[in-house]
């Protein structure tokens, strides 16, 4: 059903991250073929943000390695990794409150623009048309989402709900080629939800591949082609969302097991 | 046409300072003039870094005497070119801000501002501890006269057509870098560093960066103003200016280039007001500033801009009443 390729867009190889006696993640191993949604789950406290947090570069593995398109990229500071095609989006929402909408997701186009201080100072011919791509582009993502009619807002005037879209359009901006999504529907109401989920389905027709933590059983079991399952750092399971959830592991993480006896 | 075209900040700004020129011939109020727009440059730096990127400096008055002291030492001492010498003080200051700047930016707010603090005090020592040099406590004199082709800048009206045109282009480049890329990325650096780390800002290079060029602005203002006063002293670097250079910025606005000038003008020119006031200068100075924070927390420029707005909303017919 899946065109999967030899090579995985991103691999994870035993990492093991320790915050004191803490194991965070304890040798967790998967991969991410290009093009799919992978969904990361698992009880609070498991270790999926912590998971993100090293993908993206903003934590380092005490041993293991991350493998993005074939490079070793553990260690390596979190402006360097998104420059090299990953973007996230987080947990709790991180927007530049007292930009407008679309500066927000102007910075996003970041990595993919170059005038420097000195260029941007001097207003060089060149900057402006690169400013108008920038602002092109931006208002692009804003209608992807939905927002372009806010433009012109400061991002902290919108609720919650369109904060997680402003955040994603940042994100896609910066034309990932893996996005990584910390539990985007997570204060958003059911219509909402239901727009993620076309969004994240429309993207990975587009072509990208998303890696996603999320809670909300529904949407994760619609949108994802496969699932990680993290317990107390550890994976327990992965597999196709039909074969995850008669996991008796799974099952067992999230029910407790008492109630089988 | 849309006359609200020409209501714009800098067709003002160019109308004020041609009319400034041609019309007043007071020396004490071109001088206070001259000031503003030194002072201006300054905090137009400061509020780069600190409005705009978020980076608290205590130590800015060190940058601005680095710059005039290598000025005044390199012409009076040794008979350099005046404009050679304001270049060799961009240098010097770009060069210490790097050094600076590197391990200092590493620190966040509190320990950025004891850190910036504690390298504006060393630098004030150093210009009043290096006597050869510096000349000491008592100050640098013989500091000779700005001159373009032969034309001697030594009078006020003639230092004002040098100061308030660098100021305009400066105005101009910093408001270009504010809505730049750049510009953007700072302005996201202080909002939430995390993000905008993970949209491919070096935030670290970034702020190493705008301490620079901050520090750049503040070397070019005390070339000027060395070469104004033609003699400077220490006490003109000390820790209390690099206070009121941060007062200035939050007075006029913090991000905010027409705030900047403001401030500065208004901080400029209200000691001079209330020297009528003799002992009680101090106090009326600080109840000013207070009552100014506490009903215009944003600022003169939007604090003002809101209030305007407010008004029109009142007069339309807003539910406020």
């Amino acid at each position: 059903m899946l065109a999967i390729t030899d090579q995985p867009l991103l691999e994870l190889k035993e990492i093991s991250l320790a915050f004191g006696g803490l194991q965070a993640l304890d040798g967790v191993s998967f991969t991410v073929a290009p093009g799919t949604v992978q969904a990361v789950i698992g009880p609070n406290g498991a270790g999926k943000t912590t998971l993100f947090n090293l993908i993206t570069g903003f934590l380092s593995p005490q041993s293991g390695r991350v493998v993005f398109q074939g490079e070793e990229i553990q260690g390596q500071p979190p402006h360097q990794v998104a420059r090299l095609g990953i973007a996230r989006t987080f947990q709790l929402v991180q927007l530049f409150d007292y930009m407008t909408v679309l500066e927000n997701v102007m910075v996003g186009r970041h990595r993919l623009s170059r005038a420097g201080l000195l260029a941007g100072a001097l207003r060089l011919p060149w900057t402006s048309q690169e400013e108008v791509s920038i602002r092109e582009r931006a208002l692009e993502e804003l209608q992807f989402v939905g927002l372009a009619d806010r433009a012109h807002q400061p991002a902290a005037a919108l609720p919650l709900g369109l904060k997680r879209l402003l955040e994603i359009a940042r994100a896609l901006a910066a034309e990932p080629t893996l996005l990584l999504l910390d539990e985007p529907a997570s204060g958003l109401d059911a219509v909402e939800t239901e727009r993620l989920q076309e969004m994240i389905l429309a993207l990975r027709e587009r072509g990208l591949t998303i890696l996603l933590v999320e809670h909300d059983m529904g949407l994760t079991m619609e949108v994802a082609d496969q699932i990680a399952v993290l317990n107390y750092g550890q994976l327990i399971a992965t597999g196709p969302p039909r074969e995850v959830q008669k996991n008796p592991e799974v099952i067992a993480a999230y029910l407790g097991t008492d109630w089988q006896t | 046409m849309n006359p609200r075209k020409f209501l714009n900040p800098w067709v003002l700004f160019g109308a004020a300072a041609l009319l400034t020129a041609g019309v007043l011939d007071n020396d004490y109020y071109l001088t206070l003039i001259n000031f503003i727009g030194i002072h201006a440059l300054l905090v137009v730096g400061l509020n780069l870094l600190m409005g705009y990127g978020g980076q608290i400096s205590l130590g800015h008055a060190a940058f601005f005497g680095l710059g005039s002291y290598t000025s005044g030492i390199l012409t009076a001492t040794y008979g350099v070119n005046p404009w050679l010498a304001l270049l060799a003080g961009l240098v010097v200051c770009g060069v210490t801000a790097f050094l600076i700047g590197v391990p200092a930016l590493k620190l966040r707010g509190y320990y950025l501002a004891m850190a910036t603090l504690g390298f504006g005090i060393i630098v004030y020592i150093f210009f009043t501890e290096a006597h050869k040099l510096t000349g000491g406590p008592s100050g640098l004199a013989g500091i000779p006269s700005l001159s373009i082709g032969g034309f001697k800048l030594d009078t006020p009206k003639r230092l004002y057509l040098l100061i308030w045109p660098v100021l305009g282009v400066i105005l101009a480049l910093s408001a270009n870098l504010v809505d730049s890329r750049t510009g953007r990325a700072l302005r996201a650096l202080h909002e939430g560093e995390t993000a905008a780390q993970s949209l491919g800002v070096n935030t670290a290079k970034l702020k190493l960066l705008i301490f620079i060029w901050s520090a750049l602005y503040a070397s070019l203002a005390g070339s000027l103003y060395a070469h104004t006063l033609n003699f400077i002293a220490p006490s003109s670097f000390g820790f209390m200016f690099s206070i009121k250079l941060v007062t200035m910025v939050v007075l006029g606005g913090m991000a905010s280039i027409w705030g900047s000038l403001l401030g500065a003008a208004v901080l400029t020119v209200l000691p001079e007001i209330l020297t009528m006031f003799h002992d009680y200068e101090v106090i009326i100075f600080g109840a000013i500033l207070m009552v100014v924070m506490i009903f215009l927390p944003r600022g003169l420029v939007r604090g003002l801009k809101d209030l305007w707005e407010f008004r029109r909303y009142k007069k339309e017919g807003g539910i406020i009443g």
